[in-house]
This record gives C-alpha cells, structure tokens and sequence, in this order.
C-alpha cells in the first residue's frame, strides 16, 4: 500500500488585502490573497512546508525530493537539491525538479508514488510551491496568490493512493516566458469554456472510471478553481454536491498555480477520519486527478501546522505600496549588474552552514559552534567535531538591535543574536515587527532569502516568534 | 615576566592633517600633511637622514608600503603597513615603539592614514561577501550589546546622548575635528535611527584623516626636544567573537578587557581611575565610549551611567576623556584613529592642548576596539 504518510504546509503570515490593489482602504475581513514577503519566494516557501510535513519524522529516511514550481526562479539550476541541502537530507537523496506548467505539483506527486509503490524509494519528499505575479493592477493580480505543500510518500500510508488520471491539452490560454516575471491570461471566457471546464472534468471523469465509484463516494474533492463561478460550473458538471468541495480558499489565499490543489488537498487530510476518500484534480495544459482513502495509519501521525494554522496566522499589509516594494525588491543595495554576485567558492564550502543550518558539536566537550569551528572555545580540542543539524531546533533571544542602515524593503533589519542549545546563532528575524521583540524570546528558524546580489537569490536562516510553544 | 617596554622609547614629534571630508585631498597630501607636521615638532630638518623606518597604518591601501615612501619621497629604508581593523594606527605605532625599544632603529616615522571618503559611499559598508551576520555594519555589531546591558543596568538612550553632547562640545575646542557644533541631549534622542539605540548622533562619523608621529630613544629624546613624552606601555589583544564566543553576556567586551589588563601591567598602573589623567577612547558610538568605561576599569561595571550623569568624564571632570571629542567629532578614518589619539595625549602631556587643555596631566591612556569586535589596542603615555 502505497500512499500520503505526512504532509505540511506553507501560507506567508502576509495578505495583501484587494481593496488595496483598486485603491480602495482595507476593511477587517474583506477578502485577500496570501503574499509571500520580500524575502520568500518558491524555495524558501517549499522548505517550510517541507519543514513541517517532515516534523516528528526523522529526515534521515527521506530517499528523494520531488519539487514542483513554475516560478522556481533558475534554470539550469536545481531547486530540489537546495531544498533537500536546506533540510539537511542525505547526500544520496535522488532531487528532481518538476516545472512547466501549473499541473507539475500533481504530476510530481503523482511520480513519487510510482516510485515509492515500484520500491525505487521507501520515502518520498514531494513540494509544490509557486510564487504567482499578475502585473501590477492588471486583471490577475488579485486572484494569484503564494503558498507551499509538501507530502512525504512512503508504503505506510495515512491517505493510499488509489488511482490517477490524466488529459493532455494544448492551449495558450496562459502562460509565462521564461524571463518575465508576470503572468498572461487570454480572455477569461476561453481559458473557461475551452481550457479549464472540459479539461478539469475530463480528467476527474477518468479518475472516477479507474476508480469504479461514484463522485458521492468521496469525503472531499480539491479541485483546482479557477473562480468561484467556473468551480461551481465543474462541480455540478461532476454531479459532486456542494458540501463535498473543499473549501477553495477565495478571497484568503489566491491561486498558488502548482500548489493550489494540492494544497486543498493537505486542508481536507487535516480533519479525515480512516475510510474517508479524497479526490485531487489540478489544472494546467491539460488537468489531472488522483484519488487516495484514508487509513487507520492517521492516528500515529503528529499534529502538524497544515493549512489551517498557516491561514490563521496572518498580518495584513497597510499598503500596496509595501507590497509593490517587497516585491520588487528594489532596496538598490549595490549594482548588481556589475556584480557577480557572493562568492560562489564561499557559497559552497559554507553550504553546510548557510543551507542546512548545520552546526558542529565537540566530541570532545559537548560544546555546540555556530559556525564549525576547527578548534573548540571550550575545550581547545582541534577537528573533534560531529555535525549537528539547528534548523529544527528553537531557541531564544540573547541580544538584538533594529537596522536602519541595512538596504531592506521595510527598514529596520531585525537583527538578533539567539541563543540554541547553548550555541550562539546570530541571524536577522522574520514574521515580526520590532515592537514584538523582547530579550528570552522564544524563536525557531526560517530558511529565508537574505538578498539578491548579482541577481541571484541567496539564503540563509532567519529567526521566527514560535507561536504555538 | 619579560622585560617591560616602559620609559624606553619618546615621542617627540606628532602632528595630524586637518580630519573631514577632504574632497581635495589625496592620500599623499595627508600623508605629507601630517608627517611633515610632526618633522616639525621634533625638529627634523633632514627626514631622509633622520627618519630609519617608518610603520604605518591604513585599513584601506591600494598600493602598500610603496604609496608611503612615494608620497614622503623615503626610499632605501624599511617601510611596513599594518591593516587590522580600528586599532590599526595603534598597532603601527606598537611595531614602531618596539623596533626603537629593542636598539634597531634609533628614530622612526609612524603614520596612520585613510581615505574612505573616496569610497563612494555615505557610512561605512556592508558586507555583502557572505549571507551569515548580515547586517555586517559596525553599529550592528556594536548595538547588540544594547539590549542586555540597558535591560542588566537599567541604562537607556538619554545616558548615551549625554556622552554625545560631551564629545561634541569637545570637538568645537579640537582646531583639527571635523565636527565642531554642539549638540543637545534632545537633538541626540530625536536624530534619526541608524541602528537601535544608535541614532545619528550615536555613531562616529566617517571622515579622511592622517595623523603622524616620530618616535625615539629615550635617551636621545634631548636631541628632538625637552619635552618629549615617554611611552609607558603598549598593547595588542585580540578576543573571542562576540557572535560566536558561547560566554558572551553582552555587558563587557573583552578585546578591551584582555589588553587593559596587559597594559596596565606593562606602565604598573593598578588604580586606573586614580592614576590616569588623561584617556582618549574609542568612541565609534556613544555605547562603545560607556562599556568601556567600565572595561577600562575607569569605575565598576554597571556604574557608567551615574558618571555620565555626574559629568566625571567632561573635561572639567576628574578624568577627562576624549578630549578632543574623539572619533564622534574627528571621524573614523580608521587607520589614522590610533596614532590621532597618540597626538591628543602627547598634546595633553606636553601642556599644549589649548583651551581642552587638562591642567597638570601627566599620563595619558588611548584606546581602540575593532572588529565585531575581537580585537583592542591601547597605548599609555606618560610625562616623567
């Protein structure tokens, strides 16, 4: 039995509220979308989803990262090696990219369970995340949105994977060109009337076949929706009753293209009950739908953040023009045109410390050091050392100061010195505004985006207010 | 025990460029400026016969020991530089007290010098060579002190603007500063943030500056002058990383701490607020200037505040400090820091520090801390 053994999601703490986009003042409870801020994007969002599927699974298992994004922003360059370095995995973890189209965050799951249940794998990572960008004030701007699900795949399942099915279909209805930074739609009503409808029920159809029941066997269905209207519109198509959709999240979350379903589909795993069936259908080129049927299994999975946390937590933007800054990232820190950037050299002898957060520990004396240190403070023992992973540790604040000088979209800098498991850890903060900062703050750590130089994103670890200790 | 470098080496020249903006200027011309200032002092007629070796200071070289003796026009002799963050100028001046001291040379030339203003850039710059420490500027190094120490010893903001309001005052009276306006407590407190609590004010600006010095046996200082000032003591130490070190508490720095201890040893000073007349310190912001203070051993740790208060520090107080208003008028051009702080306290000994003047000083402590910071350097002069 092959299927879901954990899942784990991502919604940024910011939401830009709509009525900013038209320029109108915001109203508490108006609908909203889910923006990521200037120091998220694809990958940092897929390694905290990621982050809190795998909690209370030891990582070590993990045989493979299978990341799904079309607004991951390299070519020619991994985003699920970073991932999987990001999260400390082995070094033989098999890492595949899934891109393309909006359907690849299926389509990535959908391998993953192929090869875990062909036991090429015993544990799969799957994480679809995207960063979606409709041009400023143009029609898509309110409607996408930012987000990030990962699911670990293994044979000891809580959701089995029961059937797939898929359409392929070949329209222009929108897109992205490699290099652009927003999105493109053709006219609403064709990507409706020839893309989505046909092609969405075209696939749920097939899966339903395979599957041999009928669309009132299943608990919930998360049907990627396009609108409120045209989700309707393939709903009664399906002859699925309203109370079976999972919710779409219209006017919280936006559409967060390779995610978007998947997504659903974590929101409706965080109340099932063993038997419970799901249904999953994305859209994209063509559509998908995978069907799964909860276990008895779901009893000995952890309680995990999931959707539901991640969209209560949320600090609405008091501008557009914090929103527009965050994402034009735009702090003029150097010319990076003339700049290539950080040290490639330094990037990776240091990746240890800087993507997987790793700290070393004395062998000798127990000390923790932040970063490796060849000699120890303590106990002056010389390459007496283990590594010894942070990422996944809290620890609390010691010291900090707020940043003006530091070139940042929304001054100050918060910057702080931590304090975990007796190791110093000095990093700049997230998911908070100074007045919250106290001294012995409790706080975990975010993989963040700490600037752009030379064009390209780099990261780093920031510090987080635990919430929910 | 090693022998002590004390009474064995005199200065017997000092001189300084004027420290700003120096958009005129070049290297060469503080350079000269202020080597030539201190030719002066001594009497040096003829550097090219009476100069040995020079050490010099600079963070910012573009062309090394070369640019020194191209602009001084000193050639078949040994020219060294020394780059090591804000206690680069004392350093050079430790390699020069040391190669007089042990009978190499019998006069040498030290001079410290730098030119960020030709950076480009407004304040000193961020680091952006690695993700880990970002903000790397100094005042986010030096702030986060702030925090454990205000929330352990119940000081604030209102302390530091006073220390700010001091060494400007200081400044106006320093012919060669940057700075000469003063200022208020209010005008520190409502100064825009540059780094929590450092407002404008709070932080040392960035100017040009060169500073010179020549440095000579003490027994052939009657060559040079009368007057000549004895070096009583100098030290070098470099200290755990603060972001790293796992026993930091944020309420003393130990770079200060480590080469305090060795030069009070060194000049046999064991009561430094009773025996000290003088001190410049590195004020590169007004918490830097409090904590060490303390670190310095000039009153008890956690006791700063109530001498700001009581004005023990003003230059009509009993310990003087920063009598030229310090890194906070002059500015930080950090190689020449060290060897400027050596020229106001040759100055002070010597009676020649005008309207600043501190009555009857007779020995005179200055002080640098640098890096994040890992490391100080302090030298102790003294009248005999």
């Amino acid at each position: 039995m092959t299927g879901i053994a954990a899942y784990g999601a991502y919604v940024p703490m910011n939401r830009l509220p709509l009525a900013l986009i038209g320029g109108r003042p915001a109203k508490e409870g108006g609908p909203e979308k889910a923006v990521a801020d200037y120091d998220e994007d694809a990958i940092t969002m897929a390694v905290t989803a990621a982050v809190d599927c795998l909690s209370g699974i030891a990582r070590d298992q993990v045989d493979a990262v299978y990341f799904a994004s079309t607004s991951y922003e390299m070519r020619e360059k991994q985003g699920a090696a970073l991932i999987a370095k990001a999260l400390d995995l082995r070094r033989d973890v098999n890492t595949q990219d899934h891109s393309g189209s909006l359907r690849c965050g299926t389509a990535a799951l959908e391998s993953a369970l192929h090869a875990v249940a062909a036991g090429a794998q015993e544990a799969a990572l799957v994480v679809a995340s995207d960063c979606r960008m409709g041009a400023p004030r143009g029609a898509l701007e309110a409607k996408l949105g930012d987000g990030a699900v990962a699911f670990l795949v293994t044979r000891d399942p809580i959701a089995r994977f029961d059937h797939a099915a898929a359409v392929a279909d070949e329209l222009q209805d929108l897109w992205r060109i490699d290099g652009e930074r927003f999105t493109h739609s053709w006219e609403d009503r064709f990507v409706l009337q020839e893309g989505y409808q046909p092609n969405l029920t075209d696939a749920v159809k097939g899966v339903l076949a395979k599957d041999g029941g009928a669309p009132s066997d299943f608990t919930k269905v998360a049907l990627y929706g396009a609108d409120a209207r045209s989700l309707g519109g393939a709903v009664r198509a399906l002859g699925f009753k309203p109370e079976q959709v999972q919710d779409p999240l219209f006017g919280k979350l936006g559409n967060t293209g390779a995610s978007f379903a998947l997504l659903l589909l974590a929101h409706a795993l965080e109340a099932a009950q063993p038997g419970d069936r799901f249904l999953v259908a994305s859209y994209g080129d063509g559509a998908h739908a995978l069907t799964f049927t909860a276990t008895d299994g779901l009893a000995k999975l952890a309680s995990r953040r999931g959707v539901s946390w991640h969209l209560a937590r949320r600090r609405a933007l008091k501008s557009y023009d914090t929103y527009l800054k965050s994402r034009q990232l735009d702090p003029k820190e150097w010319d990076s045109g003339a700049d290539l950037g950080l040290s490639a050299t330094i990037r990776f002898r240091e990746r240890d410390a800087d993507i997987s957060l790793v700290a070393a520990r004395c062998t000798n004396c127990g000390q923790l050091h932040f970063p490796k240190q060849r000699v120890c403070y303590k106990c002056f023992s010389k390459d007496s050392w283990e590594p010894y992973r942070l990422s996944d540790k809290r620890g609390k604040l010691l010291a900090f100061t707020f940043d003006y000088f530091f070139p940042a979209a929304e001054p100050p800098t918060i910057m702080v010195m931590t304090e975990v498991e007796g190791c110093r850890l000095q990093v700049q903060m997230a998911n908070t505004r100074p007045d919250a900062v106290a001294l012995e703050l409790p706080v975990e750590y975010v993989f963040r985006k700490i600037h752009a130089a030379g064009g390209k994103a780099n990261y780093f670890w920031k510090a987080s207010p635990v919430e929910d200790a | 025990m090693p022998e002590s470098i004390a009474n064995k080496v005199a200065v017997v020249g000092v001189g300084a460029c004027q420290f700003g903006e120096n958009w005129d200027q070049s290297r060469e011309d503080m350079i000269v400026d202020a080597a030539y200032e201190a030719y002066a002092d001594a009497g040096i007629e003829n550097p090219q016969q009476q100069i040995e070796a020079v050490f010099a200071g600079a963070v910012y070289p573009r062309e090394g020991s070369a640019e020194i003796a191209e602009a001084l026009k000193l050639f078949g002799k040994p020219v060294s530089l020394v780059s090591d963050y804000c206690q680069t100028g004392t350093d050079a001046f430790r390699f020069g007290v040391f190669a007089v001291a042990c009978g190499m040379y019998d006069t040498v030339l030290v001079v410290g010098f730098d030119k960020p203003k030709d950076r480009g850039v407004s304040g000193p710059s961020v680091n952006f060579d690695r993700v880990r420490g970002l903000p790397a500027t100094p005042a986010g190094w030096f702030s986060l002190c702030a925090a454990r120490y205000f929330d352990t010893f119940g000081a604030g903001r209102e302390d530091l603007a006073k220390i700010a309001v001091k060494n400007h005052h200081n400044g106006t009276l320093a012919p060669k500063s940057m700075l000469k306006k003063e200022i208020t407590v209010d005008d520190a407190l409502n100064a825009r943030i540059i780094s929590w609590p450092f407002g404008l004010f709070d932080c040392a600006a960035q100017s040009d500056g060169a500073s010179a010095c020549v440095l000579t046996r003490a027994n052939l200082a009657k060559n040079f002058r009368d007057d000549a000032v004895l070096v009583k003591a100098v030290s070098i130490a470099v200290a755990e990383h603060p972001q790293r070190d796992p026993d930091f508490d944020f309420l003393a720095w130990k770079p200060t701490l480590y080469a305090a201890k060795d030069a009070y040893a060194q000049a046999g000073i064991t009561e430094p607020f009773r025996q000290l007349d003088v001190v410049q310190l590195h004020d590169c912001f007004t918490l830097t200037e409090m904590l060490t203070y303390e670190d310095l051993g000039l009153c008890k740790k956690g006791e700063a505040k109530e001498h700001v208060a009581s004005g023990t520090f003003q230059l009509d107080g009993e310990l003087p400090v920063n009598t030229d208003g310090g890194l906070k008028t002059f500015g930080h051009p950090t190689g020449a820091t060290g060897v400027r702080m050596i020229y106001e306290n040759t100055l002070q000994l010597q009676g020649r520090a005008g309207e600043r003047q501190v009555e009857g000083a007779s020995l005179a402590l200055s002080h640098n801390i640098g890096g994040p910071p890992t490391t100080c350097g302090i030298a102790i002069l003294g009248r005999d």
